[in-house]
């Protein structure tokens, strides 16, 4: 097989490209593969299309309408912290710092709820700077487990549950 | 010791060893963390990302080693060569992205490979654990280990109601991506293969090829993930992945019975011939390589081929890798060249088992 590009050398880099659903092959020899790298290093950038992606989600950039247009000439301005401007985030798809989180607030929270289809964090809390937050989720936790015991009339475990509680509780007043 | 990363081939995922090892070559599961008070990597600057590199080095020395039951070495990753940083990328311990722009970039890795944190990618911290077989909860464990341990000394951002802070939306959350690799040869000969992982996107997995996104699923090799990070827990996250990998893994094993009943002849003949142009090749490119050895793979596992390792695939993904193959040979090699040094070390591993 043949280079597509020069038609001279033997094809040795074959580089399959699927854009919006429609499948494209491209065989190209190292000479010629190596003319287009930025191009396919682009392609091949992990983020890539993510970041396009949520750039049209954010609704910068396209152009296609008037209205976003308007969005980003009158965007919400810098991020006070970093410094990082809105349009350079959703050109980006990344924010600066975690204060852009609620700096663009308005702007990041329906993103999530359409690209992760939630924006409650439930999992993981960290120990030392999670704090009080950390001792609700366990609170949390313990009274579920608490109510399971009850449901079962498993009442030596309940009790148990029950100082361990109040234990907790105590800690979260001081 | 740092030298001892770059230049023995053989990793811990590749030991072909864990749970449904003839199906799942490796686990791995990604915790992104940043800092508090300083800009994320692609906003910070060169003396903000190096007062991360600092602060997180300071952390480990400071960190109580046996918890994490092996020792931490730190590299920084300006004092790597560019090829020995690609071969950190084909051994799975970094990512291309990592490799390429080193300066302000560090690395901490565990003697055993298990375990990569990324310091300055994306994010100021990848907490990385990579595990051989089906063991995502085991990796997990560590991962979370290593991070309770970074954070006993870090202060990392984190939200009431978004959890951990990320540079990019898609990681929001838990920070958790979890993923496995697998060898699908039989759903791709049967024709299953696209049917049933693109069905994987609607219940919120992502699929792509060894290499990440973009990249083709050369040698039967298909890499599932997690795509949502917010509003379910590490655990829920998990065991999801854990259910799909098990359905995928039944899915494999009847359509390789399949394959074996209806189609044994021509099932070995393919099997034999791939094991035949290995060991004979003198001239061989990596597509081929990898096709053929998904294919003595595949004959290993179902009894085609005895006598050779199935661990020979895991090896042969990162010792033919162009970077792998001029580290062997100690200089650049032309893609010709490498094509040649490909197939004699494939020869002589073959030879070994033999």
């Amino acid at each position: 097989m043949f280079c597509d590009e020069c038609k001279k050398r033997p094809a040795t880099v074959h580089v399959t490209k699927i854009v919006n659903g429609q499948k494209s092959e491209v065989n190209l020899c190292e000479e010629c593969a190596r003319a287009h790298h930025k191009e396919w290093s682009m392609a091949y950038d992990n983020n890539f299309p993510i970041n396009k992606f949520l750039a049209g989600l954010l609704g910068f950039d396209t152009g296609k309408t008037a209205g976003s247009v308007n969005l980003n000439l009158h965007g919400p301005g810098k991020c006070e912290h970093c410094g990082a401007s809105y349009s350079q985030i959703s050109q980006t798809g990344r924010l600066g710092c975690h204060q852009c989180y609620g700096r663009f607030q308005d702007k990041v929270e329906p993103l999530l709820r359409r690209v992760q289809g939630s924006n409650r964090h439930t999992g993981k809390v960290p120990k030392r700077s999670g704090g009080s937050i950390r001792l609700q989720r366990e609170i949390q936790n313990l009274r579920v487990r608490l109510q399971q015991h009850v449901s079962n009339e498993e009442f030596e475990q309940a009790a148990r549950l029950r100082d361990q509680i109040r234990e907790l509780e105590k800690g979260m007043a001081e | 010791m740092r030298d001892r990363f770059v230049n023995q081939a053989l990793t811990k995922w590749m030991e072909g060893t864990g749970k449904e090892s003839e199906i799942v070559i490796s686990s791995r599961v990604r915790l992104a963390r940043n800092l508090c008070d300083i800009p994320f990597p692609n906003v910070a600057t060169a003396e903000q990302a190096k007062a991360v590199v600092s602060q997180v080095e300071r952390a480990i020395k400071d960190a109580a080693v046996e918890q994490t039951s092996g020792d931490l070495i730190f590299v920084n990753l300006e004092e790597l060569a560019p090829l020995d940083r690609l071969v950190l990328v084909d051994k799975h311990l970094i990512s291309p992205q990592h490799a390429e722009e080193a300066a302000g970039k560090g690395l901490i890795l565990r003697a055993d490979e298990a375990v990569s944190v990324l310091i300055n990618e994306e994010d100021h911290l990848r907490i990385q654990c990579l595990f051989p077989g089906l063991q995502l909860e085991e990796a997990w464990e560590l991962a979370s280990r290593i991070d309770d341990i970074l954070e006993s000394k870090l202060d990392f951002a984190f939200d009431e109601k978004l959890g951990y802070l990320t540079a990019c939306p898609t990681n929001v959350g838990t920070g958790l991506r979890a993923s496995v690799m697998m060898h699908l040869p039989a759903l791709v000969l049967t024709n299953q293969a696209s049917r049933v992982l693109a069905s994987l996107s609607q219940i919120g997995m992502t699929v792509r090829g060894l290499y990440g996104e973009g990249t083709d699923a050369t040698g039967n090799l298909f890499q599932i993930s997690n795509q949502v990070t917010l509003g379910r827990s590490e655990e829920e996250i998990i065991s999801n992945l854990v259910v799909v990998a098990t359905q995928l893994i039944d899915h494999e094993r009847m359509a390789r019975q399949v394959l074996l009943k209806e189609t044994k002849p021509q099932l070995e003949d393919r099997v034999c011939r791939a094991y035949g142009t290995l060991t004979s090749a003198r001239i061989i490119n990596s597509q081929e390589a990898m096709t053929l050895l998904s294919n003595v793979r595949l004959g290993i596992d179902l009894g085609i081929i005895r006598g050779v390792s199935p661990q020979v695939l895991n090896e042969m993904l990162v010792l033919t890798r162009p970077a792998f193959l001029q580290k062997l040979a100690g200089r650049e090699l032309s893609p010709f060249e490498r094509d040649v040094q490909r197939a004699a070390l494939i020869r002589e591993r073959f030879n070994l088992d033999g």
